[in-house]
């Protein structure tokens, strides 16, 4: 079912440019040329009786409810398969249309419980609306004759469950599968009077290829798939929009509550990030919010070999406020530093880096981009004069050729990467670059023109080989690059790339994709017609990050792949607010809109509205303050929303800096295992439980409101406030919106954003402002914001990671879809029905030599440290190549990845670990540490009673 | 500051930059640190290119040279 609050009109939009004017009912309505008679009439307020129609799908005329009558047309046809003819008269009431409609509903009737008082789909469900509509209240074919009653229920999924009692067969869930969410999972079985949904061959919907992204729950007319929270609660009373809190997709929500409670969450259609579609933990895994792992009162401890002892509000921040002066006191103003979230909202990320910088009088702030897409910031910024993708995700509907670089969109960006698939089955063209086979490299309906199977690290070498093709083959855009580019560095790097140093050929023994591949992918992608690049932390995460997302924006510069819809170079962020985090001065060099701390006319404005003298130099990166920890001259540090300790690379290294702090400051939602490291924990909120805006991928910034209340009584934002008053420096603020505006005032590229008109256009990209009052969809159109594009030079420098005999196996990271970054969130869900540990992935060829089998343990070792996991024996990672991800703190992935790192921003290199793999029979060194010290973390309650964590 | 650490970095910046000729080279290395490193870090490479500088590879010793000019006032502000 649909949200409560939503008017379905039927069909899709037509996206024709030409208007039709018709008349129903003797009203005239103008619409585009394309519409159906069905939305066009929805557009007058009629709502056409339907049952196999909805805005989310394409006309199925099945279900023979919605037929109406035109005037010098025979019979009557079906609303929703009719499109708008000029001068149309169209009739949709009338006795024959109501005998007609009523005939249809009494045979729906007959076949369904008549026991709607009791079922979860009471008073939202539209066979009951229908009938209800036309008049129906019971059937004149007999209720004992042959029908699908009393066939048992599908209750695996832990989300869902499917009655076919209920069910009506009008293919809106099979429809959704494949049209929508394009995992094509589920079928109508047999024909006739027999017909029934099934999923994949008749399995379970747990067992099935169902991805459980909810979007046939959603399309179901009944309550025949229902979300179990709807069965358990009934229908909610309250819809309240607001933005998801996992990835960078950053989908548009309706929140229905009863009260304060949570009912479910369904994916808003006018949201213009998801177009009214969700994935599994958008749409379903939001239980952590209220799980009892939830710390909800400030604790506190001397040493961190102590119990945590809960403490006041007052105390806690008492307590740091102290710590900190004590501190700054002992070992000067730069001994303390802040961290802020790509969790939280931009309004409190803001607040944390004004902490830093007018509180604490540093410039020590850093964010958890760092670890992510901080090369993207300094890779754009250089060459195109912006941090930040180009383009809007509805972009990618114009596109005839894909290049999806380093991400696995079904996986990590999963609503994207749904619609990337439409795209795709339209017949758009599909590049992937990865040294893994990918779900996108083949699947139901998809199959990419090319797949570069290139060795992990070597990304550089490959992109170079590509622009090598396009400079060589004469496949540039020249007017493009003329007109929009500085000739300068073009010139100078059009004779770099053209050296043959950079050839396919001579780049095959270090890609490993052979020239013939990469030649044919540089022709498709510079001829292609438009052609935009995707790519996520496979760009980013290597030490030459980077170089790669500069190399990236040159290929698109050299084809004038820049500057329109259908074209352009995408990070996929991988957290829902890390564009916000970073738009909004988190980095230790600049303050919000990018521009840096030495810009004394920068500076003069922040410092004129913030009352304090600024610091014109830059601060510490994470890393660097991890090295000044063990170095003996950084000793506090306050975390909002991060946990180092399992995301960041190298853990004996982070975990060490950590200890050598004097007070560690953790503000979270659960003990995470920076936690264990901390001296105070400051219990935080979820997204449902504060108001604020979060910023996604395409830079649309969102509103997140508050549905229930904050379970620890303060939110974030009041939590930093806090603090800062107890520090001395002022801070005072009613709401999240005052914050907004002070943003607005002080970033250029956020000046025309407001509650108020957020509250009007429901999001906004920014740029928002005198120039772009409702925000920018496309950047770079007509010129580059640094004015003229510039070519960099990028010189394939391999990677210092490099395999031996004692580590012969290289190591790369990643994804699952059921599970988000550290897993904090999602692993308090039912989430872990689908992935309930890390597992290594090996290649059959390497598993073999080893004497590995299919779950086995295996004990994995590098040059910074060795874990066990549980291995699975695939071809999806190539001979030579091993995989996992780090979703789970005792799987320790990142105990073996090293402190290599971006020679730019110092963005860890998570893809590449040089390994061995053995077959071992217990866990490492470092689980049996992990495990003694988690079972040592207690908490005294206030109550007396001693827990563990 | 571990200085093999730093070295490390700075060369890493180098490794982007080299493919420049000598001086510029040097200057964008020189900018790079200047815009991004912490002053305590810049006087920590700059001790130690002060110190026989080794490690540091050619243009990065020349961008450290160029840092070392400013020094005084880096360690001023940091």
């Amino acid at each position: 079912m649909y949200a409560i609050d939503y008017i379905d009109p039927g069909t899709p939009p037509s996206q024709e440019a030409e208007q039709v004017t018709v008349e129903i009912d003797g009203l005239s309505v103008t619409v585009p040329a394309g519409t159906s008679v069905m939305r066009a009439a929805s557009q007058l307020g009629t709502q056409i009786p339907k049952l196999c129609a909805t805005g989310s799908l394409k006309a199925f005329g099945s279900c023979r409810l919605c037929l109406v009558e035109i005037e010098g047309r025979k019979g009557y046809p079906a609303s929703c398969t009719t499109t708008v003819a000029p001068g149309m008269k169209i009739r949709t009431q009338s006795p024959k249309l109501d005998e007609l409609r009523r005939g249809v509903m009494e045979l729906y009737v007959s076949d369904h419980p008549l026991d709607c008082d009791t079922c979860p789909g009471n008073g939202h469900c539209e066979l009951q609306d229908m009938a209800e509509k036309v008049g129906i209240t019971e059937s004149r074919y007999d209720v004992g004759g042959k029908t699908h009653q009393g066939s048992p229920k599908d209750t695996s999924n832990p989300y869902f469950a499917f009655d076919p009692d209920l069910c009506i067969v009008c293919s809106r869930c099979v429809r959704a599968c494949d049209e929508i969410q394009g995992t094509l999972a589920l079928t109508i079985e047999s024909r006739g009077f027999d017909s029934k949904v099934a999923a994949s061959q008749a399995e379970s919907f747990l067992d099935s290829e169902c991805v459980s992204c909810g979007a046939c729950v959603e399309a179901c007319p009944t309550a025949a798939l229902s979300e179990k929270s709807l069965i358990e609660m009934g229908r909610a009373q309250t819809a309240t929009t607001t933005t998801c809190a996992y990835c960078g997709v950053g989908c548009s929500f309706k929140v229905e509550t009863q009260g304060t409670k949570v009912v479910r969450m369904v994916p808003n259609r006018d949201g213009k990030a998801n177009q009214g579609h969700a994935c599994v933990k958008g749409r379903f895994a939001y239980g952590y919010a209220t799980h009892p792992d939830r710390i909800t009162k400030p604790m506190i401890r001397e040493k961190i070999t102590d119990p945590w002892r809960e403490v006041s509000w007052d105390e806690a921040i008492e307590y740091t406020a102290r710590e900190f002066k004590r501190i700054q006191a002992k070992y000067g103003k730069y001994s303390i530093g802040g961290i802020t979230s790509s969790r939280c909202t931009n309004e409190e990320t803001f607040l944390v880096q004004k902490l830093v910088r007018a509180a604490f009088g540093n410039n020590n702030v850093d964010t958890c981009a760092r670890v992510c897409h901080s090369p993207t910031g300094y890779g754009l910024k250089h060459t195109l004069g912006e941090s930040a993708g180009t383009q809007e995700f509805s972009s990618v509907m114009k596109a005839d050729v894909i290049m999806v670089i380093g991400a696995n969109p079904t996986e990590g960006h999963p609503v994207f990467g749904s619609q990337l698939k439409r795209r795709l089955r339209q017949g758009a063209k599909l590049i992937v670059v990865d040294p893994r086979e990918i779900a996108l490299v083949r699947s139901p309906h998809i199959e990419a023109d090319y797949h570069l199977q290139l060795r992990p690290g070597t990304n550089v070498a490959l992109l170079n080989s590509l622009a090598h093709v396009i400079v060589t083959e004469g496949l540039v855009k020249q007017d493009y690059v003329a007109e929009r580019c500085e000739e300068d560095a073009w010139r100078k790097w059009e004779a770099f790339i053209r050296d043959p140093k950079n050839s396919p050929e001579a780049m095959e023994s270090v890609t490993g994709v052979p020239a013939a591949m990469v030649r044919g992918a540089a022709r498709l992608y510079a001829t292609g017609g438009n052609a935009a690049i995707y790519y996520g932390l496979g760009v980013t995460e290597h030490s030459q990050g980077t170089t790669a997302v500069i190399a990236i924006a040159n290929l698109a510069m050299a084809t004038g792949n820049l500057g329109r819809e259908g074209v352009g170079v995408n990070p996929l962020r991988g957290q829902n607010n890390v564009q916000g985090s970073c738009d909004m001065g988190s980095f230790p060099h600049e303050f919000s809109g990018y521009r840096h701390v030495s810009d004394s006319a920068v500076r003069a404005q922040f410092e004129a509205a913030w009352g304090v003298s600024l610091e014109p130099e830059p601060g510490l990166r994470i890393p660097n303050m991890f090295e000044a920890a063990l170095d003996g001259t950084f000793k506090a540090l306050y975390i909002q929303g991060e946990d180092m300790a399992q995301s960041d690379p190298n853990t004996l290294h982070v975990t060490a800096a950590l200890s050598a702090m004097e007070c560690v400051v953790v503000q979270d939602l659960f003990l995470n295992e920076t936690s264990k490291y901390a001296h105070v924990f400051l219990p935080g909120s979820t997204f449902l439980e504060k108001d604020g805006t979060f910023t996604n991928a395409e830079r649309r910034i969102s509103r997140v409101r508050k549905v229930m209340p904050s379970l620890s009584g303060l939110e974030d934002w009041q939590i930093t406030m806090r603090l800062s008053n107890a520090l001395g420096y002022p801070m005072h603020y009613n709401h999240p919106s005052e914050i907004m505006a002070e943003i607005a005032a002080l970033t250029p590229t956020f000046a025309g954003v407001s509650y108020e008109k957020l509250d009007r256009l429901g999001s906004i990209q920014w740029p928002c402002n005198d120039q772009a009052p409702e925000g920018t969809p496309t950047m770079h159109v007509g010129e580059f914001v640094r004015g003229k594009g510039r070519f960099y030079l990028t010189e394939y420098v391999p990677t210092q990671e490099r395999t031996s005999s004692r580590f012969p196996l290289l190591l790369t990271t990643g994804r699952v879809l059921t599970q988000y970054n550290v897993g904090a969130q999602t692993r308090r869900t039912a989430n872990v029905a689908w992935h309930s540990e890390d597992l290594l992935e090996i290649h059959p060829h390497d598993a073999n030599v080893r004497g590995i089998s299919e779950g086995d343990w295996v004990g994995v070792a590098s040059r910074a440290g060795e874990t066990v996991l549980r291995a699975t024996v695939t071809e999806r990672v190539q001979p030579g190549v091993v995989y996992t991800t780090f979703h789970f703190p005792e799987s320790g992935a990142n105990v073996v990845t090293t402190d290599n790192s971006d020679w730019a921003t110092n963005c860890p290199e998570y893809k590449v670990t040089a390994v061995q793999v053995v077959k071992v029979d217990q866990p490492s060194e470092w689980q049996k540490r992990y495990r003694e010290m988690t079972a040592r973390q207690r908490i005294e309650r206030s109550d007396k009673k001693v827990t563990a964590a | 500051m571990n200085i093999e650490h730093l070295v490390r970095m700075a060369n890493d910046i180098g490794a982007f930059f080299a493919v420049e000729s000598g001086a510029q080279a040097a200057r964008d290395i020189y900018s790079h640190i200047r815009r991004f490193w912490d002053p305590r870090m810049r006087k920590r490479i700059v001790a130690h290119y002060h110190a026989g500088g080794e490690g540091l590879d050619g243009p990065v010793r020349d961008a450290i040279a160029l840092l070392a000019e400013e020094e005084p006032q880096a360690a001023a502000s940091g």
